[in-house]
């Protein structure tokens, strides 16, 4: 019987040339001359056999998705967000719901056990796993990565986004065919985890019980997997917030893909991990001692994005009060998660301040600290912005000293690979010249000393890769 | 109580405190009763209770006063008067009030009701609930004794003292508005800079704005004018300028015949006490004003004497819609009475420090300025009279060669005379103000829940989640704020129709629009692009003085979140500006307000097309294939799978209508090559808000003027809507328009509307919707049809109101925080969580 809206399709074929492949009934048990189907919350699935000879046979699942139920089946408050909601591919290509309908179908064929046939079912026999639409985030490398290992010869081959439009490229999907000798339990219980590890989804709610999970469908082959940590980082995915639905219903409404609006976590994202990292790091180490240089003891970190320089700064003793900021009330929950403000004890907590702002609204919790620092925050703001941040920092906020980090851009070149910025989101990068002339500017309208410094590798002709100004406001000299 | 002759009037501040001091048992409770709303009362037994469950439990006497002050405090802040219902019979309790009333800068009085003790005691001995002992009120009535003699030294404007029940029985309340409040008078004023004896000038300026001037002897003695308007003067009147004596002769005689107020300036109040001999540093032209008035005759220099030692600090006028105060007030000093309150007005508010030049520095109060109150004041020589939030400078320096200005209000027109010549050499040059000062936006002015005050939508919530999502959006990728003078609101679907096929169809808008009381409508072509609002200038220098942008670019395209088109925006606007041309001219204004269409879709919104429509389309087309080929494999062995078969092949037409139903609007474009903008609407131009003003069809012929490659003109027609022949053409033209690819069409009332009629609303095709339901959406209408169209409609009036408001706002040259705050406030709401297939 077919429901209302009960209208789209996902397909997974497996196929035995074991003698008698006919056998594979009784491993799926599921017979092959009989059309079965299961209800879902989100559909039905239908498992029947296109083929079944003693050389040969091939079990089907199709899984037909009702998009609306689909939608529906969320958490009664959760509101309707975005419209990616609605339309999306859920409904054609192979992801977690199938992976959830293949566990459910064949939970049986999946624990091992098969009262007719056990021998069979403990044994590897020859497979052939077809899911003509998988999405697959990084391509077909990505699958080979992941199945390989696993004893599996891959075949993947990427779909185009559409025919009409050539230049679009292909899409995230890839045509894959797994070809290998496995056990079926196994290849079953691979599928399970690996489906959505290739679709790295965001939609699915990954909550705390899908590590248990993940470990339990992994017995065996996960631990020993070489690329286990990429296995467990895709499959547990990140997790959802309500702002961040808030932002991509906005980002929807400007014509943007929800990712151009996700804020900048970190830093020269276009660089590799290995040269990322210690950059990184030697910024916020070269930033702390630069603020134990000038005493200060009150310190705000305008722009803090998920708090690693607060992490460092609360365990600074002589540092009695830390404040931190940032326009995204996403990073500001991943900051406080990194300091775990909410298990801190009182006094120790009554040091920390940590708030929404934005740094061209004028702010009156800006005053009054020893020292702010703008670490890599300056080149995220639209050039004609940038005074109404002056203003509103050096102005109007006026701390006693303010530490300003930012990209050397007479640096890049030394950066392999390295096309335009450093960071999708960065609006500039600032040669050395352009630089000075900003800060000697800026010193020189609100009243500070300005002294300019690097962070990183050394080149003598193109300097350090990061750039450092450090403004001591005038008027205190007369302390 | 009856009107007799014994009766005692008391008259206490309309707004401020009223400490009542007495005994237990004196009849402090029954007299606030008797006098005032039990609203005005705050009562420390009241407290006491609130925070002990008992009214007499003494041991929570300090949190009941904790609780008191903080009740009265607010209130006081509020502006409400305030009656302290305790004994307060000893000082410190009273000096907490006081220091209560000054740091709120009311005015406070004590009413002393003085009974006898055992009056007092009999009292106490009637009520169960008090049963402290007579020696509690012994000594309270002992404290009382001794705080009498020095009740008027501890800060009360007045002290009332009512001696037994008799006086305390036959009492008459009169509430005095404070003198600075002066909101019945309307104006409509001129309102006058420093003069600083620079008489002629003064009497030139009056002419230029229309007033007579009467003479006595050769000398201006008075002056009215012919529409009956009031002026102004800012203060200082007097020093430095070549005559003094006769600037006042003039004021005076203009505040004595009621055709003039004058507040005090700092000038005034330093030659009062010069004149009265105090020892005073002669210096910034007091000298000269002295020696002038040393010619005039004694009577003269008693009667300006009188005069401006009865100058008041400011004034409230117009129904508090316009405050003048010498220096500015700050919002929270309006209508307050406080020695603070008079230093603010009258030297500003200063830090304390001095310049280079030996001159107090002052704090940009005015930058930070919310209030509705327009406030306009002197005191600060500037080159040229600038409105900065709301508050305008009229001092021009006119004594050091610069003019005199006039503001005319409520016309908001600076009239200005210039100066015959330097007077008086100025100690530092004239600075202008702050440019940017006017800019600077708050985070107070956007984050956090709120409330706005909308003409078109009433009051509109913002919630405080809402507004962080918008603060993010805003900050990190909006244009300009002061390019950002609109956003446009969402708009709702028809309502659902039944009709077999349809989700969405015409005559369920002409059904609502008609029901709504609307009797002709248009339907608009819907484009499907990106929708984009053009602020287009007609130069730097507009742009410059209009929107205070000067880094020389003319304009800017927007998206609905405010985010600019193309990285870089300048050659669409330059090309904008030129096919506009024709507006410039016809609406003689040098700058525009667009709403718009950027077509094609996919110049914006590839990213956008290929990750989430594209994608479906692909997975669609490339798995159904497989899923019927493995249905026909099964169906030759002989299974049953013949209702799958058929479903799958629907859903393989579906598919592909879907992937025509979105590459309908992808066009190759490269760079503005190929970019189309379809305007439909002129949202704003100088002096005018058509949006708000102009019908579309006005809307529509307007924009029939403009022509070019840049332009897609809005296809549209007119209905009436008692034609049912009409009804049935548009509904055919709109199923040609959508067979043909077309997203759909807006209906829009074709006349300007009364009440909360929904501004447009869309009417989107069959194939369309697939592309925001889904591809196999015509499978599941009858699901889709539940849909509940309520809060879209809701939003879409509220945005549509808070838009209205925005540009009102910029084109009344309110201040940018003001516009910034309605358009944020648009933002916001885009964010409210509402089924966005609508």
């Amino acid at each position: 019987m077919r429901g209302i809206g009960q209208t789209r399709a996902v397909l997974l074929t497996v196929t035995t040339t074991h003698r008698p492949a006919t056998d594979l009934g009784h491993l799926l048990h599921k017979h092959p001359d009989r059309v079965q189907e299961f209800g879902q919350s989100f559909g039905t699935v239908t498992v029947l056999y296109p083929e079944a000879t003693e050389e040969r046979c091939t079990a089907a699942l199709v899984l037909s998705v009702d998009p609306v139920r689909l939608a529906r089946s969320r958490a009664r408050n959760a509101p309707d967000f975005s419209l990616s909601q609605y339309v999306n591919d859920r409904s054609y290509a192979a992801s977690s719901l199938l992976g959830v309908a293949m566990a459910d179908v064949f939970s049986t064929a999946r624990s091992g056990t098969c009262r007719s046939r056990q021998e069979l079912a403990d044994s590897a026999i020859p497979l052939e796993i077809g899911l003509p639409v998988i999405p697959c985030r990084g391509g077909a490398d990505i699958a080979r990565r992941v199945f390989e290992p696993l004893g599996w010869t891959v075949d993947a081959e990427p779909i185009p986004l559409d025919e009409g439009f050539p230049e679009w490229g292909d899409s995230r999907y890839v045509r894959l065919r797994l070809t290998g000798v496995v056990r079926l339990a196994d290849a079953l219980n691979q599928l399970h985890v690996l489906l959505p590890v290739l679709d790295e989804s965001k939609h699915y709610w990954q909550g705390v019980d899908e590590v248990d999970k993940l470990l339990r469908s992994g017995d065996g082959w996960l631990a020993t997997h070489p690329d286990a940590a990429l296995i467990a980082r895709r499959y547990l995915g990140r997790r959802g917030q309500l702002t961040r639905t808030a932002l991509a219903r906005l980002a929807e409404l400007g014509d943007e893909v929800e990712e151009e609006v996700e804020p900048a976590a970190e830093e020269e994202v276009r660089q590799p991990e290995d040269a990322r990292v210690p950059l990184n790091t030697q910024r916020h180490d070269t930033v702390l001692a630069v603020l134990g240089e000038l005493g200060a003891r009150s310190v705000i970190d305008l722009g803090c994005g998920p708090g690693q320089l607060l992490d460092r700064l609360v365990e600074q003793a002589d540092v009695t009060r830390v404040a931190g900021t940032d326009v995204s009330t996403r990073s500001l929950q991943h900051a406080a998660r990194r300091l775990r403000l909410d298990r801190m004890g009182e006094r120790q907590a009554e040091r920390i301040t940590l708030f929404q702002s934005a740094l061209t609204y004028e702010d009156d919790r800006f005053a009054g600290y020893d020292a702010a620092v703008l670490m890599e925050v300056v080149e995220h703001v639209d050039p004609p912005r940038l005074e109404a941040l002056e203003r509103v920092v050096f102005g109007a906020a006026s701390p006693g000293a303010v530490v300003v980090t930012t990209p050397n851009a007479d640096y890049n070149p030394l950066y392999a690979d390295l096309v335009g910025l450093r960071h999708p989101d960065h609006r500039f990068e600032w040669s050395r010249q352009e630089f000075a002339d900003w800060s000697d500017r800026v010193a020189a309208t609100f009243g500070y000393r300005v002294e300019r410094r690097g962070i990183g590798d050394h080149d003598d002709a193109l300097g350090q890769p990061t750039q450092m100004a450090i403004f001591t406001r005038t008027e205190d000299d007369d302390d | 109580m009856t009107e007799s002759a014994d009766v005692r009037r008391l008259t206490l501040p309309a707004m401020g405190l009223v400490v009542l001091v007495g005994v237990s048992g004196s009849g402090k409770s029954t007299f606030a009763r008797r006098h005032f709303r039990a609203t005005e009362i705050v009562s420390s037994d009241f407290c006491r209770g609130l925070v002990a469950d008992d009214e007499n439990d003494q041991s929570a006497t300090t949190d009941a006063f904790d609780v008191l002050h903080y009740i009265v405090g607010t209130r006081l802040r509020r502006g409400l008067l305030t009656v302290v219902d305790a004994t307060s019979v000893q000082p410190p309790a009273r000096a907490a009030l006081v220091r209560l009333a000054k740091s709120h800068d009311v005015l406070v009085d004590a009413i002393v009701l003085d009974v006898p003790e055992s009056l007092a005691h009999e009292r106490n001995e009637q009520r169960p609930d008090r049963d402290f002992g007579r020696h509690v009120v012994a000594r309270q009535a002992r404290d009382l004794r001794k705080s009498m003699r020095r009740l008027t030294k501890e800060g009360f404007r007045r002290v009332h003292v009512l001696r037994g029940s008799d006086e305390i029985d036959h009492v008459e309340i009169a509430r005095e508005r404070p003198w600075n409040d002066r909101s019945d008078v309307h104006g409509p004023f001129d309102i006058i800079g420093d003069v600083h004896g620079c008489a002629s000038e003064l009497r030139t300026l009056l002419v230029e704005l229309g007033w007579t001037l009467a003479y006595d002897d050769g000398l201006a003695v008075g002056a009215s004018h012919p529409e009956g308007r009031q002026a102004v003067f800012v203060g200082d009147l007097v020093d430095r300028g070549p005559d003094t004596p006769g600037v006042l002769r003039l004021v005076m005689g203009m505040v004595e015949a009621g055709t003039a107020l004058c507040v005090s300036g700092n000038h005034e109040a330093k030659l009062v006490r010069a004149l009265r001999g105090a020892q005073v540093k002669v210096a910034h032209g007091l000298a000269e004003s002295l020696a002038q008035l040393a010619d005039e005759p004694e009577d003269f220099r008693d009667r300006a004497l009188t005069f401006m030692d009865g100058l008041i600090s400011h004034f409230v006028l117009d129904g508090g819609r316009l405050v003048v105060a010498h220096a500015g007030l700050k919002e929270s000093y309006h209508g307050r009475s406080s020695g603070r309150v008079r230093a603010f007005a009258l030297y500003g508010d200063t830090t304390g420090e001095t310049d280079d030049y030996g001159l107090p520095v002052r704090y940009p109060w005015a930058q930070e300025y919310r209030g509705e109150a327009m406030v306009v004041y002197g005191h600060t020589p500037v080159p040229a009279a600038e409105w900065v939030n709301n508050t305008i400078c009229l001092d021009t320096g006119v004594v050091f060669g610069g003019s005199l200005t006039a503001l005319r209000y409520p016309e908001r027109e600076l009239v200005a005379v210039e100066a015959e010549q330097e007077w008086y050499e100025p100690v530092r040059p004239l600075v202008p103000v702050d440019d940017r000062a006017a800019t600077v936006l708050r985070i107070d002015d956007v984050a956090g829940t709120r409330w706005l005050e909308t003409t078109h939508a009433g009051k509109v919530k913002i919630p405080e989640e809402n507004a962080a999502a918008a603060l993010e959006v805003m900050s990190r990728f909006a244009v300009d704020p002061r390019w950002l003078v609109y956003l446009p609101p969402t708009m709702s679907p028809v309502a659902t129709s039944r009709l077999e096929g349809y989700l969405e169809h015409p005559e369920q808008a002409f059904e609502e629009y008609a029901s709504w009381g609307v009797t002709r409508v248009v339907c608009e072509e819907k484009h499907m692009g990106s929708r984009a609002i053009a602020i287009i200038a007609r130069d730097a220098g507009t742009a410059a003085r209009r929107f205070g942008i000067t880094d020389g670019s003319t304009g800017v395209v927007h998206t609905r979140t405010g985010r600019p088109f193309f990285a870089d925006t300048a050659p669409l606007v330059e090309r904008l500006r030129d096919t506009a041309a024709p507006l410039f001219a016809s609406l003689d204004t040098d700058w525009l307000a667009l709403d718009c269409e950027l077509l094609p879709w996919s110049a914006k919104a590839t990213g956008l097309i290929t990750s989430q429509y594209a994608s479906v389309g692909a997975a669609a087309r490339h798995v159904l294939p497989e899923v019927v080929d493995v249905l026909d494999r099964a169906a030759a062995r002989g299974l049953d799978v013949a209702s799958l078969r058929e479903a799958s092949m629907r859903r393989l037409d579906h598919a592909v209508a879907f992937r025509d139903a979105y590459a309908a609007y992808v066009r190759p474009t490269d760079g503005l090559d190929g970019v189309t903008l379809a305007p439909f609407q002129v949202l704003a131009v100088e002096g005018r808000v058509p949006a708000l003003t102009e019908s579309h069809e006005w809307h529509l012929a307007e924009l029939a003027r403009l022509g070019g490659d840049l332009i897609t003109p809005t296809r549209h027609r007119f209905v009436e809507l008692s034609s049912p022949e009409e009804r049935a053409a548009a509904t055919e033209w709109w199923l040609d328009l959508t067979a043909a690819g077309g997203e759909g069409m807006v209906v829009k009332p074709a006349h300007l509307t009364e009440g909360r009629v929904q501004p447009g609303i869309k009417v989107r095709g069959r194939e369309y919707l697939r592309i925001i339901y889904g591809p196999d959406y015509t499978d599941s209408l009858d699901v889709l049809r539940q849909r509940h169209l309520g809060k879209k409609r809701q939003l879409a009036l509220r945005e549509h109101g808070l838009g209205l408001e925005a540009l009102t706002a910029f084109v009344g040259h309110a201040p940018l925080w003001k516009v910034h705050q309605s358009v944020f406030a648009v933002l916001a709401l885009e964010s409210e969580p509402v089924d966005p297939r609508l």
